[in-house]
């Protein structure tokens, strides 16, 4: 048992189907009479346009041509934004219109317009493309500063000067001060650069309409099937929740993309309800470039002011962030509440103001990615840390130890509203110095110099906040959804155990962790334990996976319904021993009388319970399956230390990683290979963030960067062999004491990449992606 | 991006002139040029068929001259609507100067793509719209010079 429990890095069972070619994505289901849905997107990045759909209407195979009129005619809603932050105003956001295929203007290139349904894949492309597109184009506006312009373009007539809102945390009057009393005072101009997500499974829904009984169903990549159920039920009014059956099979990547309610899985629902026939639609990588919601996107400026000792006084941040053409699901979150409130970082910063301008370009929309507000919150914190340990000439660990909040300072109440609930920073960092002989790096540098080569190296001391959380908290400060979990136990007569849950695994290893879990818990054999989610006809209603919150939330909730199950079976074992309730012991799957030997196996008890004849059902129902819902009380707050070493060759302006450490605080582990694994991926990510991601759009709103040729992935050949290893202050709040690993090393990579990268080079004026010709223009080739 | 090049044509200015505004000698040299006709004194609408790195689309294309400084200089646009792989609109700036025997060409050209050619092809748009450029001017030297030309146009060519 204890070789398949929590702690045991027991392999993913998941992964044979998925390594074996034989896992059930959306692309691999064909429902009888299916059709095939291609979209017509706008070439423009704004412009008004009209259509002539005979042509295409017209084409061999064209079963239908839909348009934003045939929308507008069903009084269908319109996508929402499911998070409204209030401005320094009081006034909230401005969420504009965003049809689901635009009616009459498109505000970036990629917008759908209309979307042909026909026989074959082929022939709905190949008639999309006879859908006659006149536009007048309008000028577009790409960057934030032009959007924010007097005179500006106005992408909507409701959102004046194209402003999102304007957004604030911290306290601006102590922040003044602390600076006033500075000894220094450090400044930077950092940039985060947009980044296309790029799943490798892409986006794919199938709508399907049965007019007999008027039920839809939806199969999609969908990282929340509830929530999208919710959304096309409560807002898009295509169905009411209980009419429309939602599933979301295996999922291949989401990294925040697949949270979205888009316009695509919308219209596709929509249009089988339409066609009278399932609808099948799978993006291509050109759409995926153009019509996932991208991530990042921001400009801000920084600035430090410190002490004679070096202790932070007060931290000053001014961002501007990137909205994309329209508000998509939860993007209003991501620079405001999941920004501003990380920028304490590890520290004991007195004072933190930060301003938030959110602006509308004529881009794609922007959404959480991976980290979603928490990577851009520890870029700006640890770059302006080295850079005033650079400036003042203090070693940057060193500086870092100074200003920690020590181990036994919590629960930290820090400056930006949130509660530190656990944590010991400098553990994690001096393990992760260790690791990195960070003590030895004079002498690596001097080696390298011999060689011709800049050696630097970066510390990445970031924290985070997973598993968002209380529901009424999150709603007091905007949110339009609770964010508890639900998990449900079923026990078969036989013994063995259907676990249900709310969250939803795309890659994570669900299966694997929730059933060691489970096993560990109940004592059932692990094999005996199979995990149910994505469907929402057969788990409870959850809120699905993202901010690295499954195992804290979600598991949390099976924790609770385990819970039941056992106090339910210790009533049943006392009957079936005849024994005193309060005398029944339960461990390793056993219910014991205590102090003696007599005992009944939880399969026992679950038989007992569906063959009741031995059984009190005068006072307990028959039956042996509880379902559980956790609300958390806080936040969960991994943190850790993430050491960055890399070699820089001035000739040419490559940079190699040549070492990475990663030593991060996830408090209890269920499965310390998994763990690794996210940590391997995270990190994988943030270097593709920092060395190679840079999406990049021309003056007219054209997406240069829209294919792999010139958006470059990170490789493995991109990476060293990770050292990664964990501490643990156990989460205090949750019954597992875990706090999420899922989102760390995106989130604490770049700031570690690039502060090695400035420590090589002896310069800040680098943004990311730090490419070989960035690299080597900051040195003045 | 502004592409330029420089041309020599064995015939006079006037005669060159004439030649950049009949739609039969334009619709010779446009590569990939199904058909042109005119749609108004100084308007063609043509359809051509291009490749932008692997992007490969039947542009439906508006073709205007305006700037008319005969014999000296004219500007000529176009507007190409690929469907679903986009559009690519660009105008040329050309000059005639009078030479000993006959006329140099020259001309500034830009090129913008919209579409899925500037997502999937924005880094070949140059090469193209430089080929493009060279190709038409080059036959149009063929096509209105009376006998072989002893040199056929030699680009000369830089980006700027």
């Amino acid at each position: 048992m204890a070789d398949n429990g929590i702690g045991a890095s027991v392999p993913r069972t998941e992964d044979q189907r998925f390594l074996t070619g034989t896992g059930d994505y959306t692309d691999d289901t064909a429902l009888p009479h299916q059709t095939y849905a291609a979209f017509v997107r706008s070439t423009h990045s704004h412009a008004t346009f009209t259509l002539d759909t005979s042509a295409a209407s017209g084409a061999p195979g064209v079963v239908a041509v839909l348009t934003g009129a045939d929308l507008a005619a069903d009084a269908l809603g319109t996508l929402i934004c499911g998070w409204q932050v209030t401005g320094k105003d009081g006034e909230p956001h401005k969420a504009p219109a965003h049809p689901v295929l635009a009616a009459d203007t498109v505000r970036h290139t990629g917008d759908a317009m209309a979307v042909v349904i026909a026989e074959s894949a082929r022939e709905a492309r190949d008639a999309a493309e006879l859908v006659e597109v006149r536009y007048s184009p309008l000028p577009a506006v790409v960057s934030m500063q032009d959007a924010l312009a007097e005179g500006a373009p106005q992408i909507h007539a409701d959102a004046p000067g194209n402003l999102c809102y304007d957004w604030e945390i911290g306290d601006r009057a102590a922040t003044d001060d602390a600076f006033a009393r500075a000894h220094h005072v450090a400044r930077l101009d950092l940039v985060n650069n947009r980044l296309i997500p790029n799943a490798m499974e892409p986006r794919a829904a199938i709508g399907d309409y049965k007019p007999a009984t008027g039920d839809y169903t939806l199969r999609l990549t969908s990282q929340n099937p509830h929530i999208h159920r919710l959304v096309l039920a409560a807002f898009i009014q295509i169905a009411p929740e209980h009419k429309l059956h939602v599933i979301a099979p295996d999922v291949g990547g989401g990294f925040g993309s697949k949270i979205f309610i888009y316009q695509e899985e919308t219209a596709v629902l929509w249009a089988a309800g339409k066609v009278g026939r399932p609808v099948k639609w799978t993006a291509d990588r050109s759409e995926s470039f153009v019509a996932d919601a991208h991530g990042r996107d921001h400009e801000t400026h920084v600035e430090l002011a410190l002490d004679a000792d070096g202790r932070f006084l007060g931290l000053r941040v001014s961002t501007l962030a990137n909205m994309g053409a329209y508000l998509s699901t939860f993007a209003s979150c991501v620079p405001s509440y999941l920004y501003g409130t990380l920028l304490q970082g590890q520290y004991t910063t007195e004072a933190i103001y930060c301003e938030v301008k959110a602006v509308f370009t004529n881009t794609t929309p922007v959404d959480a990615l991976r980290g979603a507000g928490r990577p851009e919150a520890t870029y700006v914190v640890e770059r302006i840390v080295d850079q005033a340990a650079r400036e003042m000439g203090i070693d940057p660990a060193e500086l870092r130890r100074r200003n920690f909040i020590p181990s036994d300072a919590f629960p930290y109440p820090t400056k930006v509203a949130l509660e530190y609930d656990s944590g010991n920073y400098r553990l994690a960092l001096d393990r992760a110095l260790d690791l990195a002989e960070y003590a030895g790096f004079d002498t690596r540098r001097e080696e390298a110099k011999s060689r011709g080569k800049l050696r630097g190296i970066g510390l990445s001391a970031y924290i985070e906040a997973c598993g968002i959380a209380p529901s009424q908290v999150v709603g007091s400060l905007g949110a339009g959804v609770g964010l508890w979990e639900s998990g449900g136990i079923r026990f078969n007569p036989t013994g063995n155990v259907l676990v249900y849950t709310g969250s939803h695994s795309h890659g994570q290893g669900h299966e694997t962790t929730f059933a060691q879990l489970v096993s560990d818990y109940l004592g059932v054999p692990f094999e005996n334990v199979e995990v149910v989610h994505g469907d929402t006809e057969k788990t409870p209603f959850g809120m699905g996976t993202y901010g690295s919150r499954s195992l804290a939330v979600g598991g949390s909730a099976l924790v609770k319904a385990m819970d039941k199950v056992i106090a339910k079976g210790r009533k049943i074992a006392a009957f079936s021993l005849e024994a005193s309730e309060e005398d029944i012991e339960f461990g390793g799957g056993n219910f014991t009388v205590a102090g003696t030997d007599k005992s009944m196996n939880i399969a026992e008890v679950a038989f007992s319970a569906y063959v009741p004849h031995n059984y009190p059902l005068d006072e307990l129902e028959p039956g042996l399956e509880e379902t559980g819902f956790y609300d958390p009380a806080n936040f969960t707050f991994p943190a850790g230390t993430h050491v960055c070493e890399v070699e820089v060759d001035p000739e040419t302006g490559v940079t190699e990683i040549v070492h990475w450490v990663a030593v991060d605080d996830f408090g209890n582990v269920v499965n310390p290979m998994i763990v690794e694994g996210q940590v391997h991926g995270g990190v994988a990510h943030g270097v593709g963030q920092a060395l190679l991601e840079g999406c990049a759009y021309d003056a007219d709103g054209q997406l240069l960067t829209g294919s792999f040729m010139d958006y470059t992935m990170p490789r493995a050949d991109d990476l060293p062999d990770l050292t990664v290893e964990t501490t643990c202050t156990p989460c205090p709040h949750n019954p597992l004491g875990v706090k999420g690993c899922g989102e760390a090393g995106a989130i604490a990579a770049p700031a570690a990449v690039m502060n090695a990268i400035t420590d090589a080079i002896d310069s800040s004026a680098i943004d990311m992606p730090a490419t070989p010709q960035a690299v080597w223009r900051a040195l003045g080739g | 991006m502004d592409l330029t090049g420089e041309f020599h044509v064995a015939l006079p200015r006037e005669a060159v002139f004439e030649a950049l505004n009949d739609p039969e000698i334009l619709g010779r040299c446009i590569p990939g040029c199904q058909s042109i006709e005119r749609v108004g004194e100084h308007e063609f609408d043509a359809d051509v068929l291009a490749r932008v790195g692997p992007v490969k689309a039947r542009f439906k294309t508006r073709i205007a001259v305006s700037n008319l400084n005969p014999p000296e200089s004219y500007t000529l646009s176009g507007e190409g609507r690929g469907g679903a792989a986009g559009f690519a609109s660009g105008s040329a700036d050309v000059s005639l100067e009078a030479a000993d025997d006959g006329t140099v060409l020259r001309y500034t050209a830009r090129v913008q793509p919209g579409g899925k050619i500037a997502q999937v092809g924005s880094r070949l748009i140059g090469g193209t719209a430089r080929k493009i450029g060279t190709d038409f001017f080059s036959r149009f030297v063929e096509v209105v010079t009376p006998e072989p030309p002893p040199e056929a146009g030699k680009p000369d060519e830089q980006e700027e």
